[in-house]
């Protein structure tokens, strides 16, 4: 490997490559872009909760002038629910039902027909125009309506403990013997919890352009965390070999882990095969919140054992997930992450999925493990509060360090779990004085993050610069993270490194960007490439300079003789080598392709303060301090973005965010004035600290940091409202009305 | 029903477009004349990614039929900078890292240009409120709050 001896730009607080088309409003997003002949698609979505499809009569609509291709069900490749398909994470038996009802409209949203015609208004006349009959269905919305004896039944194919049942699996983490572990404990806390499904909120909502060419070769141009994952579901669902899907990736305006999955590009597929026209489909904000993401609400109940010192000696948690009308919620992040922090001898984790009639849950940041942390954070602080012990000290007493074994499976290497809390404890933020109705929470996390499929090209231009393509898009700004890595490893000025996403067929295959896991890969990839250019650049110099390419070091963007003992030559520069390519070998370009492995899990500590107003009901957060252990800063600046961003996300979960329900099971708040997303006025300063333990499985000690920062919120807000008002929440969202609710005269009283 | 002509001026040119009677000020930009830099998240109002200036006033132009620019002074994000001369505000934005996926930047840049005219030496919480009808969902804020302090504070400098 080449080492690194100085950091030029690894650290560094570098201009992002994508940045100038963005503030200047160049970048072009999903929406962005038209294609000569487009016509425009829309969906028609099923206004019932649950529903049997008997009959579709299409006839009307496409006869409707301007129409030019209407699909239902039967247009898309069907996956029989008896046989799964996985990809990825992800089954094609759900997939196919999600973009499209097929024996049954599971919630209110779920796409029934569509439609493409000469302009939006004629394809949404259209979709008026189709008539379906259906048969309206019993429904459930909540988990306790979906588990009860009689409850409407999804998926009648569907068994759990051999009866009809919407429990659609159950997932089990176990260590040690919990049984031996309770009966050691002399403190029990033992707490239920709910709460509510939240949506990712990204501002773009999803569109796509595709053009069908009569051979059948396709282009899709979308914003997505995929172009691989696009072109495979859409060839699954469309028949189209993935040979001739071009799945180019536009910029992508927030995903979140909301854009895993596809929701319009077989639709706008299937409506340009048959239209022979370039189709474009954008969704309304309504119908990203009715039909799109969001991630499960949840009950569960968690229960944890201590000795009188502290030590936790068995911890059990039961997490039910609504999984929405398919299955799939994220369990293994609940039943995964949620004790993890902790090096406890005796655990039992269970996670169960559950269907019932609303949108069918996409990833969200972290998925599962905010859910199960906020339950088993706020026992915590009540077991600290019991014990008399500083919140923090608990956490300190039973943290996860190397050599612990983690009830979901691994022993963990060198982590950097222990420094967050000790830096958390010593920071000013800890001990500054509180006013009145002001608290103080704390709080941790983890994620596991994720390694999988990467691929980068390098290649040197003619005139001496480089151009990397990754294929991962870029939503955080990882592509400045590449261009740095890449320019330390040449020694080159970082603006001379261009570096651009590849469509899927121009780059080789990347997995999703998710799971934190793109600066991680695909930096594994580009130092690979990187270090294989670097030696070909040493063997073209030891060719001019006629001696062996040993003696030759890279340095400073040059190559130079290893000492003067190797001879006397001048450094040959990058310029001067990439000048020189035809004549000595030909051009200088290298691709890698890689299954990285060693993406070590993360650790975050939070510190929040709230102020409550107890005359109205809100809670407010006036200091927020983020504490994480990121491995390696390649660029600060969008490292403390991932942090401020999902602290802001986990505020907006713990105090406001909700999906309000009307009694036919509609939702009834489907835009961003009632899905109360928090807004700048709504949200202080966001204090970062950086712990950088290197993750000892990557070149540069890149560890993810995008998910982590969710996970502890929900709870350090409810903990710190705890302490500004002496009330347990244990539901979320702590809006308004529950904290007006909780604050009796006493408090009332004490603010007085 | 026929199109309407309407003639106005985007960035400083004078412009001319047809419009259908219910398009939206976003429509035309984005469908009529390419200016795709404004964006739509909501389409109610309620994000600010569509944020233009009418005759120097802050307005989301998702909530402006397109047939009201007539006789009015349009400005947009393509506007911002001055050739390949950035605005402080873009530059700044870069310098602090206060965009991530960048779908919120150009309404946030229109509606903090718009403050920074109205008043140049904002406090935090003036940024803070007069930013609350842009939405933001990756960044948290922070950043951007920095940038548009940070902006303000080199332009009262660079004032004579």
């Amino acid at each position: 490997m080449n080492d690194v001896t100085f950091n030029k730009w690894i650290g560094q607080r570098t201009i992002r490559p994508d940045g100038v088309d963005k503030v200047t409003g160049r970048a072009a997003f999903a929406a962005d872009t038209n294609m000569p002949g487009m016509i425009w698609g829309k969906v028609l979505r099923s206004p019932h909760p649950h529903a049997r499809i008997r009959k579709i009569d299409t006839s009307k609509a496409e006869r409707l002038p301007g129409v030019k291709a209407v699909i239902i069900a039967r247009d898309v490749v069907d996956f029989p629910v008896d046989k799964s398909v996985m990809l990825g994470i992800q089954d094609m038996r759900w997939m196919c039902r999600n973009v499209m009802a097929r024996e049954k409209a599971l919630f209110p949203g779920h796409p029934v027909a569509a439609v493409a015609a000469t302009t939006e208004a004629i394809a949404a006349q259209a979709c008026a125009l189709i008539d379906v009959d259906y048969e309206v269905l019993p429904w459930s919305i909540e988990i306790d309506d979906a588990l009860k004896p009689d409850a409407p039944i999804l998926h009648e194919f569907n068994t759990f403990e051999g009866k009809p049942s919407n429990i659609m699996g159950k997932l089990e983490v176990k260590k040690g013997d919990i049984t031996v572990g309770f009966a050691q404990a002399e403190v029990i806390v033992e707490r239920a919890f709910t709460t509510r499904p939240v949506h990712q909120g990204y501002i773009e909502p999803h569109a796509c352009l595709v053009s069908v060419a009569a051979d059948g070769k396709t282009t899709i141009w979308s914003s997505s965390q995929g172009q691989f994952m696009v072109r495979a579901m859409t060839a699954y669902l469309s028949g189209i070999p993935q040979s001739d899907i071009r799945a180019i990736p536009a910029e992508i305006g927030g995903g979140f882990g909301g854009k895993t999955i596809v929701y319009l590009e077989p639709l706008a597929t299937l409506l340009a095969k048959k239209s022979g026209r370039p189709v474009k489909m954008v969704m309304t904000r309504e119908e990203v919140m009715r039909a799109t993401g969001p991630t499960s609400g949840s009950k569960s109940t968690v229960k944890i054992g201590a000795k009188k010192d502290g030590t936790i000696v068995a911890a059990q948690g039961t997490f039910y997930l609504q999984a929405g009308a398919l299955p799939g919620s994220p369990i293994r992040g609940a039943v995964g992450c949620s004790f993890t922090p902790y090096d406890i001898p005796h655990v039992l984790s269970t996670g169960y999925d559950v269907c019932s009639n609303r949108s069918k849950v996409a990833a969200y940041r972290a998925p599962g493990a905010p859910i199960g942390a906020y339950a088993v954070e706020c026992v915590l602080d009540e077991l600290a509060e019991a014990l008399k012990i500083d919140p923090i000290e608990l956490r300190l007493k039973n943290a996860a360090k190397e050599g612990t074994k983690a009830a979901f499976g691994p022993t963990f290497p060198r982590i950097g779990y222990v420094e967050t809390l000790k830096a958390a404890k010593g920071h000013p933020h800890y001990n500054a004085p509180l006013g009145k109705l002001q608290g103080r929470g704390v709080a941790s996390g983890f994620w596991f993050n994720a390694g999988g499929e990467s691929s980068a090209q390098v290649n040197i231009t003619e005139d001496g610069n480089v151009v990397v393509t990754t294929g991962h898009p870029d939503i955080g700004g990882s592509r400045a993270g590449i261009a740095n890595i890449c320019a330390e490893l040449l020694g080159i000025d970082y603006r001379r490194v261009s570096v651009i996403i590849g469509d899927t067929q121009t780059v080789g295959f990347s997995n999703l960007t998710g799971g934190s896991r793109v600066l991680f890969a695909s930096s594994m990839v580009v130092t690979e490439a990187t270090e294989k250019i670097i030696s070909t650049l040493r063997e073209r110099a030891a060719k001019i300079w006629q001696i062996d390419p040993e003696a030759v070091k890279w340095e400073n963007g040059a190559a130079h003789p290893v000492s003067p003992n190797a001879g006397p030559f001048e450094p040959l520069t990058l310029a001067e080598l990439a000048n020189k390519a035809s004549a000595m070998g030909g051009p200088i370009g290298e691709s890698v392709q890689l299954n990285t492995q060693g993406a070590e899990g993360g650790f975050g500590t939070h510190i929040c303060d709230v102020e409550v107003d107890v005359e109205l009901g809100i809670a407010r957060v006036i200091r927020y301090t983020a504490v994480q252990d990121v491995g390696r800063a390649i660029h600060p600046g969008y490292v403390e973005g991932q942090l401020q961003g999902g602290v802001a996300q986990g505020i907006g979960w713990a105090l406001n965010e909700e999906y309000i329900y009307t009694r036919g099971g509609n939702v009834d708040n489907p835009g961003f004035l009632d899905y109360r997303m928090p807004v700048c006025s709504d949200l202080p300063m966001i204090d970062c600290v950086l712990i950088e333990v290197p993750n000892p499985k990557h070149p540069q000690g890149v560890k993810g940091v995008g998910e982590v920062p969710l996970v502890p919120v929900l709870s350090a807000v409810a903990n710190a409202i705890h302490n500004a008002v002496g009330k347990r929440f244990y539901s979320l969202p702590m809006s308004p009305p529950k904290v007006l609710e909780k604050v009796d005269a006493s408090v009332q009283q004490a603010a007085e | 029903m026929p199109k309407l002509h309407v003639t106005t001026t985007i960035n400083g040119e004078p412009m001319e477009f047809l419009c259908e009677p219910d398009n939206t000020m976003l429509d035309a930009l984005r469908n009529q004349l390419g200016l795709t830099g404004s964006k739509e998240g909501c389409a109610t109002g309620d994000c600010g990614a569509c944020s233009i200036t009418v005759d120097g006033r802050l307005v989301c132009s998702c909530l402006m039929l397109a047939a009201e620019a007539e006789g009015h002074e349009i400005g947009t994000i393509e506007g911002m900078a001055q050739g390949d001369r950035l605005h402080p505000l873009q530059q700044k934005f870069l310098e602090q890292a206060a965009l991530q996926c960048g779908i919120c930047t150009s309404g946030m840049l229109v509606a903090s240009e718009v403050l920074l005219k109205k008043n140049p030496n904002p406090s935090e919480e003036e940024v803070r409120f007069w930013l609350a009808g842009n939405l933001c969902r990756c960044t948290g804020y922070d950043k951007i709050v920095r940038a548009v302090l940070e902006a303000a504070a080199e332009m009262r400098e660079a004032r004579p």
